[in-house]
């Protein structure tokens, strides 16, 4: 009896637009679906730009002390922003990690409020109404099932909604990743899993974490979609998010998409990547930055010039400084905050370590810290 | 559905009274959709969600994969959407993989994003031992549960309690743990209200009241407990208050007992060290120190790991150890 195959399968890669600048319009042609525009494309840039600014303001805050860690974003804006501006603003939902700022952004998420976050502050994950987002994720996998169980819960409510969930190849080591992918796919919900494979999970490169070829093969596993893109590649991050994003709407399927990409700054302000990687490496991947292939091809579209490019990092530069007001000028929260958010409703207990808290009677119980039951 | 004839003569069982918690809300709140490992065409492994699926759909009564972070990871995602997910941990030994959903994130959701994003969901356990099940099947992690701070924590003990408290559980605004004794799902019935009701978290529920010794346990306990009680004397007046719910808990209730008898017993199946016993010991030294007229008793599991079967007994803590302990501390 002939051995017959059972499951076949190969990985595309898409790339639109290559480091040079170069655009490949038999693979994207303008003014079809899922292409962005030229008017997006220089929106898109300006919003890249921003972003970066606002990274390296945030750098230098840690590094004077007036934040406690940051995470840099810094070379990873492509796949930020071409992915988040894939999904509908105020309809779909996104759930990060903690490289997507941009996207972020764009989906009404105050500036400040990020900032707020990497200060110490819970304020800044206090979602204003209305802004699809979920709060940055620290731990590594976790927020991909809760991106599942939303976007199965639009399913059951038959709510023309999608999720999109952001991580990192180092997180596709988590059980969670696995379990979320199962879910996804078994119950067929609209999510797109978003890897940002950025080659290092801190110290550990990605030959590493995986003997797999690409991330995105690891979906085949599941039934989901999947593709890999350059992540640095604007052109490329948009048309395979927003083709996922039709299917998932369609009722088509689960899909993960991987991003190639690099983390061109430090793991976080803790981390010192020189302790672990060359600087030939990080050399051959900066000439590879989002910024600079978008740069030259809106210039030699005629779209842009040194003098716009001279008043969006004025007008960056200004947004950032508003942006470092806005989040050092809030007062330190009152101690009652530590309090208030852990249930709908207070228990009484809580109460009176609140209340003691208040009298600077820590450890206290309110009886013996001189307060009584009902006094507050 | 309509209760069968015994369950009219007879009343119900834990597992008949939770099921019928489920059906009334399921039947009452579109957002409710219970789910789990085994809970649909099979009816769950204790067969509490008996009958759901045929009655409200494969899309409501939901087998999942074989995967407990993945059931409270994904139900956290339905909660913070709308839903109101009702997931299932088949046994309280499967807690482990679902801890770090459970703990660090349904638990914080509302406490991080400053109530922007909250988790509305119920987690059922099966608990405790006494059942002879294999071993990871016969734990009470409770204190755990308790320790970390964001969620409510429920141990009913009689169907009626069950019931009631279930459809709060439900109904909460946040996180709950509702943990379900093994060894009473089918070993007492009782008359349970028809209707619909909520009896209010956070409330210990006095079983009997007396004036020479405070009895506290939760869970099947309140039956060893009860035994204990009749093999007392007479004349020994023992109030006995089950918890009900463990997290908040109604130090008010325990504290007002201690007060008024001075003598205390706590009887738990979890081992001894760090436990919710523990904390109530603790917190009736700090508030009822001038009324004890005796130091406080806990009769516990031991600090060992729970065995199996054939040593269960010898680990949970029997009437007789009950009756000795109680003893002691009146006679202190």
């Amino acid at each position: 009896m002939p051995v017959r195959t059972a499951y076949q399968a190969k990985i595309e890669f898409l790339q639109i637009l290559d480091e040079h600048g170069h655009y490949d319009a038999k693979l994207a042609p303008p003014g079809t679906e899922g292409v962005l525009t030229d008017e997006q494309a220089v929106f898109l840039y300006e919003r890249m730009i921003e972003c970066r600014r606002l990274d390296e303001i945030a750098f230098t805050l840690q590094r004077s002390g007036r934040m406690y860690t940051y995470p840099q974003n810094k070379g990873q804006e492509a796949a930020a922003l071409g992915s988040g501006f894939a999904m509908r603003k105020g309809t779909d939902w996104l759930v990060p990690c903690y490289r997507e700022n941009a996207a972020l952004f764009l989906h009404g998420l105050p500036m400040h409020l990020v900032f707020l976050h990497w200060m110490g502050d819970e304020r800044g994950n206090a979602i204003p109404a209305g802004v699809n987002v979920t709060p940055i994720a620290i731990p590594i996998g976790t927020q991909m099932l809760h991106a599942t169980g939303m976007a199965w819960a639009f399913k059951m409510r038959k709510d023309d909604r999608c999720v999109i969930t952001y991580f990192g190849d180092g997180a596709t080591s988590e059980g969670d990743f696995h379990e979320a992918m199962n879910f996804a796919t078994t119950f067929n919900v609209p999510a797109i899993f978003f890897c940002q494979n950025n080659q290092w999970a801190i110290s550990v490169p990605r030959e590493q974490q995986m003997a797999s070829e690409t991330v995105a093969q690891k979906a085949l596993a599941y039934g989901a979609q999947c593709v890999q893109v350059d992540g640095n590649d604007i052109f490329a991050v948009y048309k395979a998010t927003y083709d996922a994003r039709e299917r998932a709407r369609a009722g088509g399927g689960v899909t993960l998409i991987e991003a190639v990409t690099y983390r061109l700054g430090d793991h976080t302000t803790a981390d010192d990547a020189r302790r672990y990687r060359n600087s030939e490496e990080v050399e051959a991947w900066q000439s590879k930055d989002p910024l600079i292939r978008l740069r030259k091809f809106i210039t030699a579209k005629g779209l842009w010039d040194d003098a716009k490019q001279a008043a969006i990092e004025e007008k960056a530069k200004a947004m950032v400084a508003e942006v470092v007001k806005k989040s050092e000028g809030i007062e330190k929260p009152s101690t009652d905050e530590m309090f208030n958010f852990l249930y709908a409703q207070i228990p009484e207990e809580l109460r009176k370590q609140r209340d003691t808290l208040r009298t600077h009677s820590l450890g206290l119980d309110p009886a013996q810290a001189g307060l009584r039951a009902g006094s507050h | 559905m309509p209760r069968t004839e015994k369950q009219i003569k007879d009343g119900l069982t834990l597992v008949d009274a939770i099921n019928e918690a489920l059906a009334q809300e399921m039947e009452r709140d579109s957002r409710v959709v219970c789910l789990g490992e085994d809970v649909g065409l099979n009816g769950g492994v204790f067969r509490v969600t008996e009958g759901l699926q045929k009655r409200f759909g494969p899309d409501r009564v939901i087998d999942s994969p074989l995967s407990e972070s993945g059931i409270m990871g994904t139900s956290i995602g339905l909660a913070m959407a709308g839903m109101r997910p009702v997931p299932e941990i088949q046994f309280e030994g499967f807690m482990g993989p679902a801890y770090d959903q459970l703990v660090n994130h349904a638990a914080r959701f509302r406490n991080r994003t400053r109530g922007s994003l909250t988790v509305p969901l119920t987690v059922r356990v099966p608990w405790g031992g006494g059942i002879h099940a294999p071993e990871f099947h016969s734990d009470s992690p409770e204190a755990i549960y308790i320790h970390n701070p964001g969620m409510k924590v429920v141990c009913a003990s009689t169907p009626t309690d069950a019931k009631g408290l279930l459809l709060s559980a439900i109904r909460d605004p946040d996180p709950v743990i509702f943990f379900e004794p093994k060894r009473v799902y089918r070993s007492y019935r009782e008359q349970v209200p028809e209707e619909e009701y909520t009896i209010p978290l956070g409330k210990a529920k006095v079983l009997a009241e007396g004036t020479d010794v405070t009895m506290i346990t939760w869970g099947a306990n309140v039956f060893q407990c009860l035994e204990a009680i009749d093999q007392l004397p007479e004349d020994l007046s023992v109030e006995l208050i089950d918890l009900r719910t463990l997290n908040p808990l109604d130090w008010d209730t325990v504290c007002a007992s201690a007060e008024k008898t001075g003598r205390v017993v706590i009887v738990q199946e979890a081992a001894k060290t760090c436990s919710l016993a523990s904390e109530i010991m603790a917190t009736i030294m700090e508030r009822c120190f001038l009324n004890l007229k005796a130091p406080v008793q806990r009769v516990c599991g031991f600090d060992t790991i729970m065995p199996y079967a054939k040593l269960e007994l010898d680990y949970l803590p029997s009437p007789k150890i009950i009756v000795e302990a109680t003893e002691q501390v009146a006679a202190y």
